[in-house]
């Protein structure tokens, strides 16, 4: 199944990438005119991996390059180990049967009979098509794109999963850390943000201010803001302890915004709103369904975002708040260190104590706030913007097919 | 005018994790020693390519990493001072470093790092070249495309073409010399420090200088 994908231009990116850098990428794609990429995911709607390849394979076709997405079927039980595995190789302890292994190798196998592999370079997306490897035929270049952190994956499952990732070419990472040892050519090819997208796109202040009231956000004090997942991994807790720190002295709001939780999630949900309290200055907002312009108003009119989870990815949100010209006050976990430049885009803290303190200090210098949030902007433009991704998987092409 | 133009070329790097990596300044020392010249490459005179011109510390990997991870201010402000670019070759870098390292470690034995420090972890770039599609035949021209290429180019020409393909004083210097017959503007450009300063502020330092080369040939 070929997924539909969103219609987009390179040329659109010329008011936001950096000076010269679509010419760039428009001269390195005339080298690589009909070169074939395919590449292959789980799923055509869930996760970071389909918001990049949306965006990405569009334009990449309208460079020239020919570039497909093939997505792999199963059935339901095929998808259950496939979150198992994902689960198991990101740490967290799991029961693996062989069975469960086979299931995944024989579903691999079919779809690789089914699927159009034919390629220079085939680009196989995360855990649930890693096996398609065993298939592979013919001169094609094999990458296997892991955006999760594989640093210490379940031993028994990775003894049996390493051998089938040594057969790529190479495998790319989104971050040095989440790098499992192999003995083929690793890299590392951090996640984007596309400035374009509708979470990331310029918004009116008439805007912003709409849909802040209609979220019933009040505009009449500053307000510091965490948007993610109603879950315990991202110290919602923590955050409102901080905010109470910090509340001795500026008067400011809370808002914790976060899609309605899932299977299991309510409980936590309803600690937060309790630990809340009836304190009217904090807001706790569950997001409608794919809440994208949502995020982006909540964002633009945040003064400081904070992003403190326990554990994460890579945390490209973290990004998308920074190109908001907002300055982040962050935990270590993930990839956040690698987008907050300690002291200035904003900072990174290990404690409750340290967030409150670090929020004071930029309340307290509110032309900190404009500063670390013009270079947070400017950062995220060099280094993390979707045109930069786009580079890297053009130099793919260009360095490992000929 | 010349008859050979400036053809400005950008790139595109790619970084590829290596199997060493380093959790004390000890380690480092011992890593150092081994790695490819291309790791060291990568950590110090192509960090450039990547260095936002935001004041973020110490100009090279082995310095941050030293300051901040392993908290040894003292040895990070000596292997910052370690310039590459004044370096004969990589090699003797490499030799400088591993001199830095063990002299201090002589005085000062390492402390051990923090369990939440992060290793140090060596990579090599992998640069691949692209035309900007910006040529240029006079100064004029040649100040011009600087001022809208992209800011690798200015890597590319200034830290690759010196420092891993060998090209004298880089290609700016050297076309300005020899296809404008301009030594003294040539001369002025070579003597630009790539090494305190991001690629925003070596484009700029280079579009002054330009700048006032054609000013002094309008009077």
């Amino acid at each position: 199944m070929t997924p539909t994908v969103s219609s987009a231009r390179l040329d659109d990116y010329r008011q936001v990438a950096p000076r010269g850098a679509v010419d760039l990428l428009l001269r390195l794609s005339e080298r690589l005119k009909g070169r074939r990429l395919v590449n292959v995911s789980g799923s055509r709607y869930r996760g970071l991996t389909s918001e990049v390849l949306n965006r990405l394979v569009p334009i990449l076709n309208d460079l020239g390059i020919d570039a497909s997405w093939e997505v792999t079927i199963g059935n339901s039980d095929f998808e259950g180990i496939t979150r198992t595995v994902g689960r198991a190789l990101t740490g967290t302890e799991q029961v693996i049967t062989d069975a469960m292994v086979g299931r995944l190798r024989d579903v691999c196998a079919e779809n690789a009979r089914r699927l159009r592999l034919e390629a220079d370079l085939v680009m196989v997306h995360d855990e649930a098509p890693l096996l398609l490897v065993e298939s592979r035929a013919g001169e094609s270049r094999w990458l296997w794109r892991c955006h999760d952190d594989l640093s210490s994956p379940q031993p028994q499952l990775w003894n049996v999963l390493r051998p089938v990732a040594q057969r790529y070419d190479a495998v790319i990472f989104s971050d040095a850390r989440f790098a499992a040892p192999l003995s083929v050519p690793r890299f590392v090819i951090y996640p984007s943000v596309d400035p374009l997208s509708e979470r990331n796109r310029d918004m009116s202040r008439a805007e912003q201010a709409q849909h802040l009231d209609r979220l019933h956000v009040p505009r009449d004090k500053p307000f510091l803001l965490q948007v993610g997942p109603f879950r315990r991994s991202h110290d919602p807790l923590g955050v409102i302890n901080a905010y109470r720190l910090v509340k001795k002295h500026h008067d400011v709001r809370l808002v914790l915004a976060g899609p309605a939780p899932g299977g299991g999630g309510g409980d936590v949900l309803a600690e937060i709103q309790e630990a809340a309290g009836h304190d009217p200055d904090v807001r706790v907002l569950v997001l409608p369904p794919d809440p994208q312009t949502e995020m982006n108003a909540l964002e633009r009119g945040a003064a400081i975002v904070i992003h403190k989870p326990l554990t994460v990815g890579f945390g490209i949100d973290v990004a998308a708040a920074m190109w908001k010209g907002k300055p982040v006050v962050g935990s270590l976990a993930g990839g956040i260190p690698n987008q907050v430049i300690f002291g200035v885009t904003g900072y990174t803290v290990e404690t409750v104590e340290g967030a409150a303190f670090r929020i004071r200090h930029l309340l307290g210098n509110p032309e900190l706030i404009g500063r670390m949030g013009a270079a947070g902007r400017e950062h995220i433009r060099r280094n993390f913007l979707i045109t930069r991704h786009l580079g890297d998987y053009l130099a793919l092409l260009a360095l490992l097919t000929k | 005018m010349s008859a050979v133009p400036f053809v400005f070329l950008g790139c595109i790097d790619l970084k590829e994790m290596l199997p060493y990596e380093a959790r004390d300044v000890r380690e480092l020392l011992e890593v150092i020693g081994r790695v490819p010249i291309e790791s060291l490459f990568c950590h110090t005179a192509a960090a450039l390519l990547h260095r936002s011109a935001l004041p973020t510390g110490y100009p090279n990997d082995f310095a941050h990493w030293t300051g901040l991870a392993m908290g040894d201010q003292r040895l990070a402000e000596r292997l910052a001072a370690i310039d590459p670019f004044e370096s004969r070759s990589l090699e003797q870098m490499r030799e400088e470093l591993v001199a830095t390292i063990s002299d201090h470690l002589q005085h000062f034995p390492a402390a051990s790092p923090s369990a939440r420090a992060e290793p140090f972890r060596f990579f090599q770039a992998h640069l691949v070249p692209v035309p900007t599609g910006h040529q240029a035949r006079t100064l004029r021209e040649f100040r011009d495309a600087l001022a809208e290429v992209d800011l690798s180019a200015l890597f590319f020409h200034l830290i690759e073409a010196r420092y891993r393909l060998s090209r004298g004083r880089g290609d700016f210097a050297e076309w300005v010399a020899d296809a404008l017959e301009r030594p003294d503007v040539a001369e002025r450009l070579a003597a630009i420090d790539p090494y305190s300063g991001s690629l925003e502020r070596i484009r700029d330092r280079h579009l002054t200088l330009l700048t006032a080369a054609l000013d002094e040939g309008s009077r």
